[in-house]
């Protein structure tokens, strides 16, 4: 796959939920991904989306990429083994493809950068034979087969492999990705998208954001300093961490948390970006109990860096800080909306008259839930 | 005359290079409408002109900024007055974080919020000294490591639950003084500051000040003026003055 190095920080990232479970097509979030387009440079960009494939719900969709023929026939045989496919397609894209919009966060004089040589996109609606299932549950058997892929099977990745979602992820600028998956064509009730602006690792097709695992997606802007000790505290329990970059700690630290361990996201949080023992120390005593356990626990869990983070999952959204701020976010809500930015210019791109915008304290999650059933 | 521009979808470069051009020719005052996400306003222009901005403005607004005077009516974002020199910016909103970082001079007036980080380094030399003051509420690290100017943060139409700034209040602050208007929980300031009561040279300062900000924006002066205010100051002009020398 193509792999760049170029110059080095920033990134964008950009949610909207509808709590209602209406779904929207993908041009909105394009337009406000596009609007933060200085932020990225164009050796990244992805979007995961919730709500694509209400005809296949109940299968698994695995979003795949692969450098050549032989990967994807080796992964092929892989899967006759493991799963049953119900369908395998070409994932529809517009090679070249550029976003021709103008908005404020971008001109086109200064030059475009279509969308080239990507790997090959193949997408597989995925049942799990029900003997596989004797002595283990299903989702964990999609996660062992998808590490074991990942490490195991040269030359293919699995973008994502939920339920009714998918990540479009690729090289390039965030807004010509999302014209060159024809993310026009999909409706969802969830959209997360990421700029990038890699600062220590390539910038590769598998690297992109989002990284997903089952259901769970994230879109980070920042620097996961605490990566060796989260990659250690996750090996043991199955995880492989094989795509080079940081944030790929932070979808498996909350599979293994809240689907795994079944803390609620908001704990979860706490144990990610942890509240300072001093801020403990003053606490009512049940809750100071709980948090020195959950810091107690989780020490290897714990991020440190800097990171604004949107966590996306089949029922709802989440954004989070670190604990001190070192990345911007802003949220918003317009009736049954909810929005969260690297800033606020982007979301007024697309919602120009807002209820209520506010940027959350360092640590505390901000969560979007699911009120109603997907609109089908 | 007044040189108005609509800025819908309208590329940062372009925007500034106009007005830019347009100051260099003589103009002297602009209206931007539709503004959305346009960086660097107000960056590059040397004279004293008046720039209203309907939108919201993108990051580093006034970077560097000499002379312009922004109004500003809706929230802005991060990075306002990045070392700022002269002239002044009015934000008809709420601001996001690091605003004034290293400001040398001017005046930012915030109608409402400001985020993470405002005002730290902020600098004075002689009678060229920065002011911030902020309607609302602070967060964290406000006036870190400030070394000069004068910050005010006034918590109007606050609850009673919510402090005023949050944690590290003055963390490493070794001059300028900041003026709080109400209470501030003593764990939350750093700890190179002390809280402090005002004297009448205080008084007069702040009303200076405060006179010309409740102008922008409507506000009744006695009102905000109501409520006691404290003073913090830094306990040394060098608090790391010993740190590696051992």
């Amino acid at each position: 796959m193509r792999c760049n190095c170029y110059i080095p920080s920033g990134c964008a990232i950009s949610g909207m939920m509808s709590e209602s479970g209406e779904r929207m097509d993908g041009n909105a979030i394009i337009r406000s991904i596009a609007l933060m387009h200085d932020r990225s440079n164009g050796l990244g960009g992805g979007f995961a989306a919730y709500g694509i494939y209400p005809r296949r719900a109940d299968q698994y969709a695995f979003h795949m990429m692969f450098d050549n023929m032989e990967a994807k026939e080796k992964c092929e045989e892989y899967f006759n083994g493991t799963f049953d496919v119900v369908l395998d397609e070409k994932i529809p894209t517009r090679p070249g493809a550029v976003f021709e919009e103008d908005t404020s966060g971008r001109y086109p004089e200064y030059g475009t950068q279509p969308i080239i040589n990507p790997p090959i996109l193949w997408r597989y609606f995925i049942d799990v034979p029900e003997d596989k299932t004797k002595f283990i549950s299903e989702r964990e058997y999609v996660v062992e087969n998808v590490m074991d892929i990942n490490s195991n099977v040269d030359g293919a990745f699995v973008a994502s492999s939920g339920k009714n979602m998918g990540a479009f992820k690729g090289v390039g600028y965030p807004e010509d990705i999302g014209v060159f998956y024809k993310l026009d064509e999909y409706k969802a009730y969830i959209w997360t998208s990421h700029g990038r602006f890699p600062t220590n690792t390539p910038g590769w097709w598998g690297g992109a954001h989002p990284f997903c695992l089952l259901d769970w997606s994230i879109v980070h802007n920042g620097e996961i300093s605490s990566y060796g000790i989260n990659k250690r505290y996750l090996e043991p329990f199955g995880y492989k961490l094989e795509l080079r970059t940081d944030t790929e700690v932070v979808a498996y630290l909350f599979d293994l948390l809240v689907r795994r361990h079944k803390l609620p996201i908001e704990l979860a949080v706490k144990a990610l970006a942890a509240p300072f023992w001093k801020d403990i120390d003053k606490m009512p005593e049940n809750e100071r109990k709980i948090i020195t356990a959950i810091r107690q626990v989780y020490g290897g869990g714990l991020l440190n860096g800097p990171f604004s983070i949107i966590l996306g999952h089949s029922r709802g959204m989440v954004g989070f800080n670190d604990r001190i701020k070192l990345r911007p976010m802003t949220c918003a809500r317009k009736d049954d909306m909810l929005y969260m930015a690297s800033e606020e210019s982007a979301i007024r791109e697309i919602a120009p008259d807002l209820d209520e915008v506010w940027s959350p304290r360092a640590g505390t999650a901000i969560v979007g839930e699911m009120n109603g059933e997907v609109e089908a | 005359m007044v040189m108005t521009i609509d800025c819908k979808g309208m590329y940062y470069r372009k925007l500034n290079k106009m007005t830019q051009n347009a100051v260099a020719e003589g103009e002297t005052e602009f209206v931007l409408d539709n503004v959305n996400g346009q960086r660097y306003i107000g960056n590059g222009i040397n004279e004293k002109v008046k720039i209203t901005i309907n939108g919201v403005p993108g990051n580093d607004l006034a970077t560097f900024m000499n002379g312009p005077t922004l109004i500003v009516n809706a929230n802005a974002q991060d990075s306002i007055a990045n070392t700022m020199n002269s002239g002044k910016i009015v934000v008809h909103g709420s601001a996001g974080d690091v605003l004034g970082y290293g400001m040398r001079g001017g005046k930012l007036y915030i109608k409402g919020n400001v985020g993470y980080r405002t005002g730290i380094h902020m600098k004075e030399y002689k009678k060229q000294i920065p002011v911030i003051i902020a309607g609302g509420v602070a967060g964290d690290f406000c006036g870190e490591y400030m070394a000069g100017g004068i910050l005010v943060i006034l918590g109007l139409n606050k609850d009673d639950d919510t402090p005023i700034a949050g944690d590290y209040f003055g963390t490493g602050m070794h001059g300028g003084v900041i003026y709080v208007r109400g209470d501030i929980d003593e764990s939350t300031l750093g700890k190179e500051v002390s809280i402090q009561e005002l004297d009448k040279k205080d008084d007069k300062t702040l009303k200076k000040h405060l006179t010309e900000y409740c102008e922008h924006f409507g506000l009744d002066l006695d009102e905000v003026m109501s409520k006691p205010f404290v003073k913090l100051l830094p306990v040394s002009s060098r608090p790391y003055g010993n740190l590696y020398a051992y």
